[in-house]
């Protein structure tokens, strides 16, 4: 299972890899969602893999009767999951109100901030 | 619990609440300056408390550490909220005069408020998942600032922003990841322990070299800086100039907290990269400054220069450089906050920013001209200004360590911050405009003006009053790199145990 699971994330890293290096934006994101679920399984990973029962304490007991899975890299990647939402939704919509507005999301013609030094600004 | 150190971030939440409500109001930007003075407050009693008793934590929902999440300040943690406070004072008051009202409807000072609470939760937060937590709050808020007021170069300048310190934030993260595989805990005075512990010490650097390449974006160090230089230039003054305050420092501290209290098992390697890191920082970002020939780009590569002389200070590791380093981060935010706004002033004067399209400011504006000679001679390290202090213990702590190369660097930097710091003086204030007329400090309304020097000129009295009376600011500082060399106090305080 671990080795499993190491190789989908070295999948997934090398695929994000290859999209970010890409001019176009649209890939860039996409590749950087590929990363972020690569680095969220690294979490949920580092918490072992491990065959066991979920993390609940029966009613009326003081502890889980048997062995339970680790609960705190879940409660990790989830917050991840919902941050790493959270910011790829405003990185798509930046990169949809910059297509809107300069008609490009190719990094190479995106250089409103810093013209080159023979073009007028 | 202790409820000093929940204020400084409660407050500044809370005014951004009530900021959003009333963003459709002038009522707004006035909540807004409330909520900072209030900030400023909450922060001046954390000192206090600090002063006090050492060190001071708190452990939310009563979850003993290192179970829940700890609040934890010492004094580089508290000093930095305080030098929060007062930037994000100065900002509001900035922001007064410089924010057009349709931003303002957007949600500006919510927006802004937002930043300053998640810049204090990350100097104040003593786990690392939540550092990680203030770090997104902390980029959420920038991201929409930066892009906030649209036009073409701000949306470019986002993109850059957004996506590099995206992929730093995730090197981070997996960092963090790795981390609880190898130890089983997420608390910063646990992990010291159970760093030091841990039996795999050659994984324990590799995963210290993924918190240097994340903390590293963040901190805009070589070779990592590119962003910096490509966005600070775009947004509205205000938001450069609480960027290039705060945003890059709290990378540094990130690094000078874990640098010091986590990973200090093989400090001959780590620190040693981190030492030539340091010197490139500098010299990169000095040289970059002298080609350019806009006011704001100019300080942005400034920025990153003067980056170096912080890290450089946790790189040489000795209590003098460690105390130069905190120094540093101090003035540095004071003086370089300072700068952009006085750019922005210059850019109302005289229409621009670019320095061959302007001139003349120093016989129309002879005071704007006075309160830019005291940071920009800071920054190059005059004495007596604040400067020429942090430079004078860093060096200092270079020589007694008979690092002859580390010196000379620092110095040649120093010397060549002169020069654009000149260079600015020459082209923006002493030529005559190039267009033929006097920038007059009547274009714009005296309530603009007076909201926009205001902070410049408190910010410049910061810099004197810490240049002729260094003595306090430098044994705090002192104390301050004693606390992070030995971090006893630090663990003992948020275990509530003898280690």
């Amino acid at each position: 299972m671990e080795s499993l699971t190491a190789l989908i994330i070295g999948v997934l890293t090398a695929a994000s890899v290859y999209l970010m290096l890409s001019r176009t934006f649209m890939r860039f994101l996409f590749g950087l969602i590929l990363l972020s679920n690569a680095v969220n399984l690294t979490i949920f990973a580092s918490g072992r893999m491990t065959k066991g029962h979920p993390a609940l304490v029966p009613y009326g007991a003081d502890a889980p009767l048997q062995a339970v899975g680790n609960a705190l890299p879940q409660a990790l990647v989830l917050t991840a999951i919902v941050i790493g939402f959270g910011l790829l939704a405003f990185a798509l919509a930046l990169a949809f109100e910059t297509f809107r507005r300069t008609g490009t999301i190719d990094t190479d013609e995106l250089r409103f901030a810093e013209p080159k030094e023979d073009e007028p600004k | 619990m202790n409820w000093v150190l929940v204020f400084p971030i409660a407050v500044p939440f809370a005014t951004a609440v009530f900021a959003y409500l009333a963003r459709n109001y002038p009522a707004g930007r006035w909540i807004s300056l409330a909520g900072s003075v209030l900030s400023l407050i909450a922060s001046a009693a954390l000192m206090v408390v600090v002063l006090r008793e050492g060190v001071i934590a708190a452990q939310m929902s009563n979850w003993d550490a290192p179970f829940g999440i700890t609040l934890v300040s010492d004094y580089l943690s508290a000093v930095m909220v305080v030098i929060t406070a007062i930037t994000g004072l100065a900002t509001a008051i900035y922001a007064l005069g410089e924010i057009p009202e349709e931003t303002e409807r957007l949600g500006f000072y919510a927006l802004f408020q937002m930043l300053i609470a998640g810049v204090t939760g990350a100097f104040l937060t003593g786990d690392l998942f939540n550092l990680y937590v203030w770090f997104e709050v902390m980029l959420i808020a920038s991201f929409s600032l930066l892009v906030i007021g649209g036009g073409k170069d701000r949306l470019d300048a986002g993109i850059k922003y957004v996506a590099l310190n995206l992929v730093s934030t995730l090197v981070f993260l997996s960092g963090i990841g790795l981390l609880y595989g190898v130890t089983g805990t997420l608390n910063m005075a646990d992990l010291r322990g159970a760093v030091a512990a841990s039996d795999n010490q050659g994984l324990i650097t590799v995963i210290a070299m993924m918190f240097m390449v994340g903390f590293g974006v963040k901190a805009a160090v070589f070779p990592l800086f590119f962003w910096l230089p490509a966005s600070y230039h775009t947004p509205y003054f205000a938001i450069s100039a609480v960027f290039a305050g705060l945003l890059t420092k709290v990378g540094v501290y990130a690094l000078m907290r874990m640098f010091t209290l986590v990973f200090v098992g093989d400090v001959g390697f780590t620190h040693e990269i981190l030492l030539w890191v340091s010197l490139l920082t500098m010299f990169t970002g000095v040289i970059g400054a002298a080609a350019q020939m806009d006011f704001r780009k100019i300080l942005s590569f400034h920025i990153i220069s003067q980056i170096g002389y912080m890290t450089l200070g946790l790189a040489l590791f000795t209590p003098l450089a460690l105390m130069g380093g905190v120094f540093y981060l101090v003035h540095h935010i004071i003086v370089k906050a300072n700068l952009f706004f006085v750019a922005g002033l210059a850019k109302q004067y005289a229409g621009s920013t670019d320095l061959n399209r302007i001139g003349g400011l120093y016989k129309s504006a002879p005071l704007l001209a006075a309160l830019f000679i005291i940071p920009a001679f800071s920054l190059a390290g005059f004495p007596p200004l604040s400067g020429f202090w942090a430079k004078y213990l860093i060096v200092k702590a270079a020589i007694e360590l008979n690092m002859w190369f580390v010196t000379f660097v620092s110095l040649l930097v120093g010397l060549l911050t002169i020069y654009s710091m000149t260079k600015i003086w020459g082209y923006a204030f002493w030529k005559p405009h190039p267009d033929g007329y006097d920038p007059t400090p009547d274009r714009a309304p005296a309530r603009v003006t007076a909201a926009m020097i205001t902070p410049i000129a408190g910010l410049a009295a910061m810099t004197i009053i810490i240049g002729f009376f260094p003595e306090p600011f430098v044994q705090f500082a002192q104390t301050a790199a004693m606390q992070l060399l030995d971090p006893t106090d630090y663990v003992t305080t948020v275990l509530g145990v003898q280690p």
